[in-house]
C-alpha cells in the first residue's frame, strides 16, 4: 500500500482513538466535576465578577436562547463596525482597505454564525488588527457558542423532569477555557515548530532565484489556524487556506491540522454517552456518522488519485492523481480525505481546491453539506442529528405501533411540528438560493455581467458552483468552488441571509425541542418502549435522514455533478 | 435586554484579552524561541543573501534550473495573493491550456516521450506557491539542466536525490523535492565546478 493512503487511515485512526478520551473529558467540564484544567476557574471566577454575571443560575430553556441570542446580536455589531473601519485601526502593516459595507456584512455574518464563508482573500480584505479581534476572536466563541447550546441539550436528555438547562454564560467560558483554549495553544506550537509564521512584521520582500521581486505576506497566522480548525470554523489566514504552504507546511502539520477539524465533533458524540451514561446510543450514533463518513472517503479518494480522465486521454503521466488545484507535498489521497472531513463537520477549510475535484468528489462534497448530520460542526452537528432521531423516533413509533418515546420523553406533535421545520428549511434555502441565482443568470445577463459575470466554468460545473456556494451557505461550512466570483451585491446579500437563517433557526428549534421534551414527565422504560441504542434503530436512523435530506438534493445534484461526471468519463 | 447586551460587551471584551492578547502573546513568545525563524516566515540563502522563503515556491524559467509547478497566483506566485485557477475537470477552455502546456514542456525537454509528461508539471497547484515538485518530475527535467549547466547529468541527479525529502517517518505521505533548495544546491554546485 502506498504511503499517501497510510498516511490518510492513520489520520483517520488517531482522530477515533483520541476523540474517545477527549469525549470522557468534555462530559465531566460540563458537568461540572473535577478536571486537570481545574487551575483555570480563578480566571473565570474573575471574568464572570467583572462582568456582573453570576454563572450559576440555572436558566430555562427561553431565558438560555435569549442570552445566546442577545450576545450574537452584539457580536454582529462589533464585527461591521471593525471589519468596516478597519483601515484606521492599528496594526496594518500592509495597509489595507476597510471592507465595503456588503462585504462587512457578509463576512461578519459568516463569522458570527461559525459558517467562515470567505468572500475575501485573507492577505488583502483584513488586517492583523481585525484577523484577531473579529475572526479569531469569532471563531473561538461561535464554536464555544454551539457548545454552549449542546451542553444545554445534554443537560436536557439527562435530567427526569426539568424547567432548566444550565447557565448559557457558565457552559460558553467553560467550552472556551478548557477546551479550545488548551487544544488550540498544543496545536499552534506544533504549527510554529514546523514553520507558519507568527509574527507581526508584515510583508516580506525577497529577491528570488532568478532576480524578480516577490512579497511574502505573513503574520500571525499559527494562532488563527489552530482554532480555525478545532472549532470547525475553517476560514483560512491565507486566501487559499490550508493548501497554502505557510498554512499547512509540511506533511505533519496537515495530518494535525486535519485531525483537528473532526476530532472535537466526534468527541462530542463520545461525551454525550459519558454525559447520560447510554454509552451504547452514543456508539450506535457514532456508527452511523462514521459509516456515512468512510463512504465519502472512500469515493473521494478513489476519484481524486485516479486522476482527471480528460487529462488521462492526453497520454500523460498522471499516476499521482487530479492534480490540479493540489499541492505536492499533501498528495491527491489526503486532499480528498479533507474534502470530506470538512464538508462532514462545518469546518470548510479546504487544503486544495474544491472546483477542481473530479465530479462525484464534488457531488460527496455537497452532499455531505447537504445532509448537514454526519458529525457536523461542533455541538451543532450533533443537534441537528437529534432533530432527526426525533423523526426517526415518531416514524418509527408509527411504524410499529408504539408510543413514541425518546429517553423517557413522549415525543408530540409540537416537538414534531418544530423538527421538521428545522429538517426542511436546509433544503429549501438551499435549492430556492440556487433556483433564485439560476433565474438572475438565464433571463438577467446584463445583471450578471455587471457583477463580473459570476460563473469560472461554463456548463454544468457552473451550475454546480452556484449549487455549492448556496449548500455551503446553509450548512454553515464556507467552503467554496472558488471560482465562483462571489465578492459582489448579490451574493454577498443572498448567502448572508442564507446564513442567518441556517444558524439560527436550527440552534432554536433544537434547543426547544429538548427544553420542551425536559420538562414532560419521565415515563419509565417498560417493554414497550421502543428501543433507540440499537442497530436497527441507527439503520432507521440513517435511512430516514438518507431520505428526507438527500433525495431533496437528487434533483439538483443530476443537473450539477451527475451530468459533469458523464460527460468526461465516457 | 440592555442589560443583557452591556453583560455581552463586558464578556466579548474580557474574551479578546484572553484570546486576542494572552493566548497570542503565548504563541508569540513560543514562536521566538521555537520557530525557525523567530515568527516569520523561514528563508533560504546563497553565499549569505536571502534568495526565498523556504515554503514559499518561486518562478523559475530559465533552462539553467529546474521547474516548480504552473501557477495561478496573481500573475504567477505572487505570494501576496495566493489562488488556484479552480477550473472544473471538465472546462473545455483549461483542458486546451494543459494540452498547450504539455507542448511547451515537451518542446523544452525534446528527449522525453509524451507519457513521461508527469501531469503536475502541467496542472496548476492549489496555492499558486507549491514549493515542491515530485521526485519524478525532478528526474524528468535533469538532462535539460545538466545540458544548460555544463555538468554531467550524473552529478545532477546525485544532487536531486539529496534533496528528496522522504515520506513523514518514512511512512506517511509523497516525496517531495523543494524546487527552491534544489537550484540553490546546483547554484553551489555550479560555482565549485
Amino acid at each position: 500500500m502506498n504511503t499517501e493512503l497510510v498516511g490518510s487511515i492513520t489520520q483517520i485512526v488517531l482522530m477515533i482513538v483520541l476523540a474517545y478520551p477527549l469525549g470522557m473529558y468534555i462530559a465531566k467540564v460540563y458537568k461540572g466535576e473535577k478536571t486537570w484544567l481545574d487551575f483555570m476557574a480563578p480566571v473565570e471566577r474573575f471574568i464572570f465578577r467583572l462582568c456582573g454575571i453570576d454563572p450559576n443560575v440555572e436558566m430555562s430553556w427561553k431565558s438560555f436562547l435569549k442570552a445566546l441570542l442577545t450576545i450574537n446580536l452584539f457580536w454582529f455589531f462589533w464585527g461591521v463596525l471593525l471589519l468596516y473601519f478597519q483601515q484606521y485601526l492599528p496594526l496594518n502593516p500592509d495597509g489595507n482597505a476597510g471592507q465595503s459595507s456588503h462585504l462587512s456584512f457578509n463576512t461578519c455574518i459568516s463569522f458570527m454564525v461559525n459558517c467562515n464563508l470567505q468572500h475575501y482573500s485573507g492577505e488583502s480584505g483584513l488586517t492583523y488588527f481585525t484577523q484577531l479581534f473579529v475572526i479569531m476572536l469569532f471563531q473561538f466563541i461561535t464554536a464555544a457558542t454551539g457548545m454552549a447550546a449542546l451542553a444545554g441539550v445534554f443537560k436536557a436528555m439527562a435530567s427526569k423532569t426539568t424547567q432548566t438547562i444550565g447557565n448559557f454564560w457558565n457552559l460558553l467560558m467553560k467550552s472556551c477555557t478548557r477546551i479550545l483554549l488548551p487544544l488550540a495553544l498544543i496545536v499552534g506550537c506544533i504549527l510554529i515548530v514546523e514553520g507558519t509564521p507568527m509574527g507581526f512584521d508584515g510583508k516580506m520582500k525577497l529577491t528570488t532565484l532568478e532576480g524578480t521581486e516577490q512579497m511574502v505576506s505573513q503574520g500571525p497566522a499559527a494562532a488563527i489556524i489552530p482554532i480555525k480548525q478545532l472549532g470547525t470554523n475553517g476560514g483560512g489566514y491565507f486566501g487559499v487556506n490550508s493548501s497554502h504552504p505557510l498554512e499547512n507546511p509540511t506533511y505533519l502539520t496537515n495530518m494535525v491540522e486535519c485531525w483537528a477539524i473532526l476530532v472535537l465533533p466526534m468527541a462530542m458524540v463520545f461525551a454525550l454517552g459519558f454525559y447520560l451514561k447510554r454509552k451504547k446510543l452514543a456508539y450506535s450514533i457514532f456508527g452511523v456518522m462514521l459509516f456515512a463518513y468512510l463512504a465519502s472517503v472512500a469515493i473521494n479518494t478513489h476519484y481524486e488519485t485516479k486522476g482527471n480522465p480528460m487529462i488521462s486521454a492526453m497520454g500523460i503521466d498522471q499516476r499521482a492523481g487530479a492534480m490540479e488545484g493540489k499541492e505536492t507535498r499533501l498528495g491527491a489521497a489526503a486532499t480528498a480525505l479533507w474534502s470530506c472531513t470538512t464538508t462532514v463537520t462545518s469546518n470548510g477549510s479546504v487544503n486544495g481546491m474544491h472546483d477542481s475535484t473530479m465530479p462525484l468528489s464534488g457531488m460527496m462534497e455537497m452532499l455531505n453539506m447537504q445532509i448537514n448530520t454526519w458529525f457536523g460542526g461542533v455541538g451543532v452537528g450533533f443537534m441537528n442529528y437529534y432533530a432527526f432521531l426525533i423523526i426517526a423516533v415518531f416514524i418509527s413509533g408509527l411504524m410499529v405501533g408504539r408510543t413514541p418515546e425518546f429517553l423517557g420523553k413522549k415525543v408530540e406533535a409540537r416537538e414534531m411540528k418544530i423538527a421538521t421545520i428545522v429538517a426542511l428549511a436546509h433544503p429549501f434555502v438551499i435549492l430556492i438560493g440556487t433556483a433564485v441565482a439560476c433565474y438572475y443568470w438565464v433571463y438577467n445577463p446584463a445583471f450578471v455581467e455587471a457583477e463580473g459575470g459570476w460563473l469560472n466554468n461554463p456548463g454544468f460545473h457552473g451550475f454546480s458552483e452556484m449549487l455549492y456556494e448556496y449548500t455551503s451557505s446553509s450548512a454553515n461550512n464556507g467552503s467554496g468552488f472558488e471560482g465562483l466570483g462571489d465578492n459582489t451585491y448579490f451574493w454577498n446579500f443572498t448567502t448572508g441571509l442564507a446564513l442567518i437563517i441556517s444558524r439560527y433557526l436550527p440552534i432554536v428549534g433544537q434547543v426547544a425541542i429538548a427544553g420542551l421534551l425536559a420538562q414532560k414527565k419521565y415515563i419509565p422504560e417498560s417493554a414497550g418502549t421502543l428501543k433507540t441504542d440499537t442497530a436497527t434503530f441507527a439503520v432507521m436512523t440513517f435511512s430516514v435522514i438518507f431520505i428526507v435530506a438527500a433525495l431533496s438534493f437528487f434533483p439538483a445534484l443530476t443537473l450539477g455533478p451527475i451530468a459533469e461526471y458523464f460527460s468526461i468519463y465516457r | 435586554m440592555i442589560s443583557t447586551l452591556f453583560k455581552s460587551f463586558k464578556l466579548t471584551v474580557a474574551f479578546c484579552i484572553l484570546f486576542s492578547v494572552c493566548y497570542i502573546f503565548i504563541l508569540w513568545i513560543f514562536a521566538q524561541v521555537a520557530g525557525p525563524n523567530k515568527g516569520n516566515a523561514d528563508v533560504v540563502e546563497l553565499n549569505g543573501k536571502i534568495v526565498g522563503a523556504a515554503n514559499v515556491g518561486q518562478t523559475f524559467t530559465q533552462d539553467i534550473y529546474f521547474w516548480g509547478r504552473p501557477s495561478c497566483a496573481g500573475d504567477g506566485y505572487d505570494a501576496s495573493s495566493s489562488g488556484g485557477s479552480n477550473k472544473g475537470p471538465s472546462n473545455e477552455e483549461y483542458l486546451a491550456e494543459v494540452e498547450s502546456r504539455i507542448d511547451t514542456f515537451l518542446v523544452h525537454h525534446p528527449y522525453l516521450k509524451r507519457g513521461e509528461v508527469p501531469a503536475e508539471m502541467v496542472t496548476a497547484s492549489g496555492s499558486g506557491l507549491d514549493p515542491d515538485i515530485s521526485p519524478k518530475a525532478a528526474y524528468v527535467q535533469v538532462q535539460r539542466v545538466a545540458a544548460a549547466r555544463g555538468l554531467s547529468p550524473e552529478k545532477v541527479m546525485a544532487l536531486v536525490s539529496a534533496n528528496t525529502e522522504g515520506s513523514l517517518l518514512g511512512l506517511f505521505g509523497p516525496e517531495k523535492v523543494n524546487v527552491l533548495k534544489l537550484n540553490v544546491a546546483l547554484e553551489k554546485a555550479a560555482m565549485n565546478k
